[in-house]
Formats: C-alpha cells, structure tokens, sequence
C-alpha cells in the first residue's frame, strides 16, 4: 500500500499531540514528515517557566525525543521554517531549500509575542517569553546585569518576573492596567496577589504606559507617557501573543485573527488542517494546551478519516505556576448586572474565593490562597450542574463533606512530598509530580497509567487533579466537553444510551457497528457497561451477557483476593428468623466456611468460599428459603431498617415492615451503580437513612423521601425530594426514582454524583411535577422486575453456567509444567 | 519435539471467556477470543496473583479481576506501563478439540517471578 504523504509544519505541543493522537488511531496511514523553526525536538513549553525559576532543567522538558520521531518513522527537520506553501502543486518548500510534496498538510506554528511598536523595542536586551532560545537570553542576561524589566502583568509576565528574580536580578513589572492579571482575576483577588508578589521582593509600576525603550547599543531603560523613567538591563515583553498565521496568509488561507478553521479542524482549503494557537474556531483563539489538545484530538480523527470527531470549543480555567502562590480563575469571574455572587474572604489567611452564578449555575470563579476546590467548580460550571441543592456550603468546598482516607492533611501545596496521596496503591506526592514532569504527562488518565495513583477506589482523585494543575498550570485537563465512554470509542455515555434507545439496537455488535467501534470486542470498560444499557433498555428481550461481566456479577459472588468468594444471602429488612440463622449456621459448617461476619449492610457474610463449592452453599440456602443479596452486584443491595413503632418508644410508623416492602419491591434490579436504601422509623434516623440512594426518614404525619445520598469515599447527604403520607406512596416513588436513575444514569455513576450532575430540580420535576411521567417510571419498573425477580443462585444450583464453577481436571498432566 | 495433551472442547469454553484447568502442580488458564484462538497461560497474575482465568477478554488481552491489570494472551506480558509476565503454553485446536503441550516455551519461562 503506498502511504499518502501528510506534512506538519510547526513542530510544538499541538501540532506533536495531533500526530500522536493520529498514531494511535492509524499508525500506517500516512508517511509523515515534520518541520520545525526551532532547533529542538518537540518539548514542554508549559515548562520554560519552571525552567527559568531554576527548577527545572531544558533537557527534562522535551516531550518527544529523536528516537521518537525515528521510531514513528517520522522525517523531522529541525532549525528549518518552511517558507512557502505551493497549494496548486501541493507542495511545501523550506528555508534550506527542502521541497516536498503532501496530501495533507497541518499547520500548527504556534503564535509570537506582540512587541509593542515602541522607539528602541528592536534594541538588543529586548525579548519576548516564547521559546527555549528566550530563556536562555534571559538566564544570559542575569548572570551579566542586575535590572530587569517585565512589561505586561498577565500569567506569563509574572511567570518570568518571578524566574528573573529567582536568578538574583531586581525586578520591575510594569503593567498598563490598575488589576494584575485583569484576565483572570477580580480587584480583591489581585491585590491579595500583588501583596505577596512584593513580599517576595517583586516591584510593580501599575497604569503605567510604555512610551519609549532607552538605549544606544542595548537597552538601558524604559520611559513611561507620564516622563518618568526607570532603568533597564533587560526588558521582557509579555503583553500578548498574536497567532503565527503569516504562512497561511501568505498562501492565501482565509484568515481573520487566525487562521480560520471549521469544527473539523480543516481550513478553507480541504487538504489543509490547523491546529494550536495559529488557528481561529468559531471566532475564538486559544492560548492554552488543554484547548488545543481536544483540538488535536479531533484533528487526528478526520485525518485517520474516522469522521465523527467535533470541535465545539473550550471552557478553560487559570493557574498561575509561581511556586507559593495558590490560584485559580475560571470563566466569567466579573459578575455582569443579572448575575449574583457568592463570596468568602479570610484576609488573616490569605484565603479569598468568589463564585459567579446565574440561574443556579456557575458562571465563573476566582480563587486565592486555597484552590484545592478550583477543579470542582470547574467540573459543575463545564457541566453546567444546578447548585442550588448545596448552595449554601459551596464555598467551603467538596473536601468539607469529608474524603475518606484523607483526613484534614489535603492542603496540597504545603505537603511535603512523600505525604500520600494514594491510600489505595500507596502513591505519594513526589512519585506523582516526577512523573508528571519527568513523563510529560497532562491528563489523569495518563497519570493513573503511570503511577496508579487515583486508578482504585478514586478518593483521591481531586487530590491528583490539583497536582496536575499546580505542576503543569492549567495545561492539565483535556477540558473534555464530552467525555468518550472509553478507549474504544468517541461517543459519550449520553450518545450511546440515546442511540439504543432510539434506534432500537438490542445488541453489542449491532452497537458497536453503527457507532463505530474501534475494537472488535470493546474492552473491560465498555463492555460491562453496554450489556448494562442493553440490559436496562429491553429487559425480557435482550440476554445478558455473562462474558461482559464483572467476575463478581459473574460468578454472584465477591472475588476475595485469594481468588475465594464470599456469600451474602438477603435478609429483607434486616429480619430474620431462628430458622434461617440456624441454616446459615448449617451451611457455614458443612462447608467450613472460615469467617462469618455481619455485615455493615444488616445481614450475614460468609467469606472463603471455593468457587467450585458455591453452587452447593447456594442450593442449601436456597431451600432454606434464601435468595442472593447481590451483594457483589452494580444491583440492589441493602434496605436497613431500624426497630421502628413496633418497638421502639419513639417508633412514628412501621419501618422496619415498610424496608422489607421495599426490598421486596426492588431486589434482583440491576442498577448503573449500586443502590441502598434505608427506613428510619423517626429523625434520630437510626437506620442512616439520610446517606442513602434512596432513604426514607418516618414522621408523625407520613414519610420524608431523601435521595442521591452516599456514604462511602465522599460522604454526600442527601437531598430532600418530598413528603408523603403512605406507604403506597414510598413505594411508587422510589420505584420511579430508581427507573429514572437506570435510564439514565451513566454506567458506574452512583446516585450522588447523578443528581448533582442532573440537579435536584430535574428530579423533581420528573418526579414531582409530572404526575403521569411518574406513573409511567414506576410501571416501567414493574415490568422490568418481572424479568429480574429470579434468584441467580438457584438458577445455578439447578445447574445455569456450570461450566463457569467447575474447572477442568486433568490428572496426571505432568508435573514439568510448572 | 511437543508432547499434545488433549484437554478439552472448543466448545467447552465460552466465547471471550476462560477454563481454569487443574494439574498436579499448577493451574492454567485456557482462553478462547471473538475469532476462537485459544490461548494457555497460567493462572497467576504477575501482579498479586489474580487467577487471570477469571478476568474479561477482549481482542488478544485479559483483565485481571484483581487490579486490572492487562495481559497480553499470546506473550504473556503485562501491556501498557505495567510490567511483568506470565508462563505461556503451547496450544492448538484441531477437530475441535484443544490440545496443551507440556513443553514450555523456555524463553517465556523464569520470568514469571508470581509476584514482584
Ligand atoms: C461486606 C461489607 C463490609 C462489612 O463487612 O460490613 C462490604 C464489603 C465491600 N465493599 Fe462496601 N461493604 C459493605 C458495606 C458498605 C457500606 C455500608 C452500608 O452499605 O451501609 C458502605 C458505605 C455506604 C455507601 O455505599 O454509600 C460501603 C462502601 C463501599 C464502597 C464505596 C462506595 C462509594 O460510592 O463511595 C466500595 C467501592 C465501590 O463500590 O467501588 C465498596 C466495596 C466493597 C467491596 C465490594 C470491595 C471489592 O470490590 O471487593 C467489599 C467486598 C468484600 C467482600 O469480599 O465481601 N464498599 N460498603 C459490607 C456489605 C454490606 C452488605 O451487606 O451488602
Ligand atoms: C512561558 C510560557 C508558559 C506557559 N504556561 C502555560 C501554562 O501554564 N498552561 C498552559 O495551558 N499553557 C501555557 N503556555 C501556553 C502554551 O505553551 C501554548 O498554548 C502551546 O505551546 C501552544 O501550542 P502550539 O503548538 O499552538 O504552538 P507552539 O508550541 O508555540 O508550537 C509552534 C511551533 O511552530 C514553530 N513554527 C512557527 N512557524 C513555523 C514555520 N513556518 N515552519 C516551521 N515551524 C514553525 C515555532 O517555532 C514553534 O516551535 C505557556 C507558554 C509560555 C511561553
Ligand atoms: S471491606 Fe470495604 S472498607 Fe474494608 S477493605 Fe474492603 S473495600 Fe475497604
Ligand atoms: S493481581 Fe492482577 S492486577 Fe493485581
């Protein structure tokens, strides 16, 4: 096959993450040549800043080697701008001369720093803050003079303000505006950051316009509008960047501020794409990776020709990489006349945090001094989450309801670097951000990869995303407007859930054609959860897949880590009888099953049982009336229930009677995630009720329904749905929630995070508002339970899948196999 | 020169799904994909030991049920930044039925270190 010839001009961090986004998906499609303007391999401009301030060094920030370009069988040619595009013959040419021909060709050179047109800015000691060859000027400059300059008061010009300094020199910013960083932040927030800017030493001239740079044969000076003047040694420009597009414009690309491209990422003229800062989308210019980055994504997906990839434009947020200084900004942080404003100030702390909303929304954030929630809003203002439901403690943030395993120690700046961030994989903070620098990483994904930090139980997930934006600034999320439901493929959760639905497609395979799946089989992600989806959609119809399961759900058991299994047989309620004690008791010794222990779910575990045994344990309490508790299942678990009226002297209803109708209701149902419920029989709420998916809290005068709680890794109260005055009630409404939930929740998203995601205010009024949408969820769920309602575990007593407990034995197979 | 044990049906295996065999000394794993290879390698992750015959198999991989860890069936290796490898065993399918060779693969061997 001969290779179609695609060339990338502009050898940076969008233009190398579009090839290696494209490799991954077509490695053999193209012969790819590169041509870069600088003399280096690809490397980690985000860096140079840390590079300047001493802390890093330029080797440790290239991102793809030679050997890499070589191993890719990529052409790469470095220290050589192209200088001409021929788009009749296709064909590039180059500063030394090379010609060569494409069939794509990709743009992406980047922008240039904007020097002011002012008399003396061509003097030498003049430079921008772009490239490796800058700070090397600049690091020059340091060790020879004393005074420096930084013109422009924005993120990069405070960013080499602070490296200059760090190098011994005295530093000056000049900045034309009365707010630092008036980009990103509001007044308060700017001068708190300018206060500890200048107790670092840093000096600021503020509203002061650049007139003239002084000096004969380099530069001595800068002078003001106003006749003032200071002295100079060095004067850094960081007013701004202008998109590189004098390439494109040349060869004659329609370009506005940049070049203009499509959500395809394709310019005017179809064999040419564009990707990073050179481009305009949707009249927008981006000066940040994680933009760029799902740029290059969708680049490399039209370029493999896969065609299904969208552009839609990003919503980006702000770190500032000044070692000491914690802040973030997010959207619109000036609040215009309709928008309401929550604030917190601690000026003894240095902590000051203010959340722009409308309409319940986040619209915007500005955070200093403790920026450990900044991901969060971010996430809920992206998603465009209803807050209303946790308005009133936002601002203290997610980590105030507590973050299992983490304790109060989650300032992370002030964490020394082996405090642990992993309580799962035992991974701490250094091992995190020297793999974060040292590997080039930018995503949590590819951070789980590395370090498995963040890749178990997920609790320290906020913890490992502030890492990344505090090492690598706000370059570190991919900013995903939509997230793909996994590797195999680039539809969303959302897309896949709507597309079975809609075009009734009642199998894997049939899913996986008609959205295109990259793999044959899908993976150990998707595949669970598409037999979920496929399950939820048409039950009755659709069989379930057995080899898309979890082992747990396989097997209908908890696989132990000595590859046993444990066995938690329901008790509805909690209740149980003499009887049923003394078969559970039966069935542990005939088995010799090592330890039994009560459960923190009202019931009874037997763990270390051999897989080959269970269908016999499970056949003994079958006949002792017993059916699975699912307890290893994304399913209905656990309905706790307290002693209620019948007993207790505060009882208001009957509780423990109203958890057992529950559960009888609603076993066997499989479920996005799993799902508890619990009915305390008054507000001492002795059952827990109020940290459940679903929890019911008894009153003198009916049931209070609570829902989307959570008692686990983040501990998330629940949110009040409504009250009702009989039993009938709870039943249909928690039925119907449940339904909601299964329709349309994602695979593996518990309720907590679902109803923050959708808002207590959609539930409500699918729940609430709309009387016969609630009648027609609960009779879906009727309906579905038909199917659902057999117990896996006489099914396999009786023989189902008996090929999944008994191995295969071949005696005498001889022992040098070992 | 291969010693070809029979050790059961093609059909004795689910599709994308696994057979745990017991022997006198150790326990194999036998694999069979969406295209009906079958593999053999065993039963032992080489992360915590995970009895890999339990894990979801998709293209030439597993997942351990453990840790997730990925496999590759064919190797043996662990894929992506994991590192670590797994005994592999020669295997055939002929008339349907599944043969398991009792030479092993020396180069594949010793590295399986069980745990690291
Ligand atoms: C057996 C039990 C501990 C006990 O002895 O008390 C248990 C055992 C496990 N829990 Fe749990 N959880 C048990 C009650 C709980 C509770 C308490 C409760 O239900 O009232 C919670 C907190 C409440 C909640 O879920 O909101 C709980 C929160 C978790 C979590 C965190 C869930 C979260 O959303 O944050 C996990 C991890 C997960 O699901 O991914 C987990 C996972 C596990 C797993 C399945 C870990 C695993 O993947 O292998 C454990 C299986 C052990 C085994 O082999 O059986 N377990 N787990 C409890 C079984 C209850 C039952 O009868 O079914
Ligand atoms: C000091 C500094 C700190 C930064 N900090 C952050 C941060 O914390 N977070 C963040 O998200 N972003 C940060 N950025 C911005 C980020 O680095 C850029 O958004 C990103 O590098 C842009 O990628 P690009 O591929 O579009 O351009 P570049 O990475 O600039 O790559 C373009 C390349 O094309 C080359 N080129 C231009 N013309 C030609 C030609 N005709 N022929 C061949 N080659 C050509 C250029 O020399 C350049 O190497 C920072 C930038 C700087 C300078
Ligand atoms: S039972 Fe639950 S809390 Fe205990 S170790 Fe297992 S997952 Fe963790
Ligand atoms: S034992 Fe297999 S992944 Fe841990």
């Amino acid at each position: 096959m001969i290779r179609e010839k695609l060339v990338m001009v502009g050898n940076g961090m969008a233009g190398v993450r579009a090839i290696e986004e494209l490799l991954k998906l077509e490695p053999e499609m193209y012969r790819i040549s590169v041509f870069g303007a600088e003399p280096h391999p690809n490397y980690n401009r985000i860096m140079l800043s840390p590079v300047l301030a001493g802390e890093k060094k330029v080797d440790e920030i290239i991102l793809n080697s030679r050997e890499w370009y070589a191993e890719q069988g990529i052409d790469l040619y470095t220290g050589d701008p192209v200088v001409e595009i021929d788009r009749i013959n296709r064909r590039v040419k180059s500063a030394s001369g090379v010609s060569l021909d494409y069939d794509r060709l990709l743009l992406a050179t980047g922008s240039n720093p904007f020097i002011i047109p002012v008399p003396g800015a061509h003097l030498p000691g003049v430079i921008g803050f772009r490239d490796i060859q800058d700070v090397e000027a600049m690091l020059e400059a340091s060790r020879a003079y004393s005074k420096a300059v930084v013109i422009g008061g924005g993120l990069l010009g405070l960013e080499a303000a602070n490296g200059l300094m760090k190098n011994g020199m005295q530093v000056t910013v000049v900045h034309l505006m009365d707010i630092l960083m008036e980009r990103q932040l509001d007044k308060p927030a700017a001068e708190l950051l300018k206060a500890s800017l200048e107790a670092n030493g840093l000096r600021f001239l503020m509203q002061a316009q650049t007139a003239a740079v002084l000096g004969e044969e380099r530069v001595t000076g800068v002078q003001f509008a106003d006749g003032s003047s200071v002295e100079a040694d060095l004067v850094v420009m960081a007013v701004g960047i202008r998109p590189n597009m004098a390439l494109g414009q040349k060869a004659g690309l329609y370009c506005e501020r940049g070049i203009v491209v499509n959500d395809t990422m394709q310019t005017y003229d179809p064999r040419i794409y564009a990707v990073g800062e050179c481009v305009q989308h949707r009249g927008n210019c981006y000066g940040l990776v994680a933009p760029l980055f799902e740029q290059a994504r969708v680049c490399a997906n039209h370029l493999a020709r896969l065609g299904y990839g969208r552009y839609e434009g990003s919503v980006t947020s702000t770190k500032l990489k000044v070692t000491g200084i914690d802040l973030f900004s997010a959207g619109m942080f000036n609040e215009q006349d309709e928008d309401e404003t929550l604030v917190l100030q601690d000026p003894a702390q240095g902590v000051y945090k203010k959340l722009v909303i409308r309409d319940n929304r986040i619209k915007g954030a500005v955070m200093y001094g403790d920026t450990l929630d900044g991901s969060w809003y971010f996430q809920l203002m992206r998603e465009g989450t209803d807050i209303s439901g946790f308005r009133n403690t936002i601002l203290f943030g997610q980590h105030d309801l507590g973050d299992a395993g983490h304790g109060d120690g989650t300032r992370l700046l002030s964490l020394p670097d082996d405090a642990e961030i992993c309580g799962c994989n035992g991974v701490c903070k250094g091992e995190i951000v020297n793999a974060i620098t040292s590997k080039g990483l930018f995503t949590l994904d590819e951070v789980r990869a590395h370090t498995k930090a963040s890749a178990s139980c997920g609790s320290c997930t906020g913890l490992v995303e502030s890492l990344l934006a505090s090492t690598v600034g706000e370059g570190y999320s991919e900013a995903p407007s939509k997230k793909p439901l996994c590797g195999c493929t680039g539809h969303s959760h959302d897309e896949v859930i709507g597309v079975i639905r809609d075009l009734k497609l009642k199998s894997m395979p049939a899913v996986r054609e008609v959205l295109n799946w990259k793999t044959p089989d899908g993976c150990a992600s998707c595949r669970p959860a598409l037999n979920y989806y496929l399950l939820a959609n048409w039950p009755g119809e659709y069989r379930d897949d057995a080899q898309s399961r979890f082992i747990n759900e396989r097997a209908h058991g908890n696989i132990q880590k000595d590859g046993t299994y444990s066995v938690v047989p329901r008790m509805f309620g909690g209740l149980c009888t003499p009887g049923e004690l003394r078969a559970i008791a039966d069935v542990a010794e005939k088995f010799r099953v090592p330890e039994i222990k009560v459960t923190g779910g009202q019931r009874i575990d037997l763990f270390g049982v051999k897989k080959e045994d269970l269908p016999s344990v499970w056949k003994d309490l079958s006949a002792a009336g017993f059916v699975s508790g699912h307890a290893y299942g994304k399913a209905l678990r656990t309905v706790k229930t307290c002693a209620g009226k019948t007993w207790c002297r505060f009882g208001t209803q009957n509780s423990t009677g109203l958890g057992v109708k529950l559960e009888t209701l609603t076993w066997g149902s499989w479920m996005p995630h799993k799902f508890k419920m619990a009915v305390s029989g008054c507000p001492r709420n002795c059952a827990e009720a109020t940290i459940k998916d679903f929890g019911v809290v008894c009153v003198d005068s009916g049931y209070e329904l609570h829902i989307g709680g959570n008692g686990g890794i983040k501990v998330r109260i629940t949110d009040l749905l409504c009250k009702v005055g009989s039993e009938e009630e709870v039943l249909e409404y928690s039925a119907a929630f449940i339904q909601l939930y299964r329709e349309e929740a994602h695979y593996l998203e518990r309720t907590a995070p679902w109803v923050e995601r959708v808002g207590l205010n959609y539930i409500k009024a699918r729940l609430l508002e709309d009387e016969t949408g609630r009648r027609a969820l609960y009779d879906r769920f009727r309906h579905s339970q038909q199917f659902f309602q057999d117990d896996p575990w006489k099914a396999r007593a009786e023989g189902a899948e008996a090929h999944e407990f008994t191995p295969l034995q071949i005696a005498g197979l001889a022992s040098n196999l070992s | 020169m291969n010693d070809w044990i029979a050790v059961a049906r093609l059909d004795e295996i689910p599709r994308l799904g696994a057979r745990k065999i017991v022997t006198d000394t150790v326990e194999i794993a036998l694999f069979r994909n969406s295209n009906d290879q079958v593999f053999a390698i065993r039963d032992r992750c080489p992360h915590k030991g995970g009895p890999l015959s339990q894990g979801i198999v998709y293209g030439t991989s597993v997942s351990c049920p453990l840790h997730n860890w990925r496999i590759d069936l064919a190797s043996g290796e662990a894929m992506g930044p994991d590192q670590g490898c797994v005994t592999t065993y020669p295997v055939k399918v002929e008339q349907g039925r599944i043969y398991l060779s009792t030479v092993v693969d020396q180069t594949a061997v010793g590295s399986d270190a069980g745990s690291r």
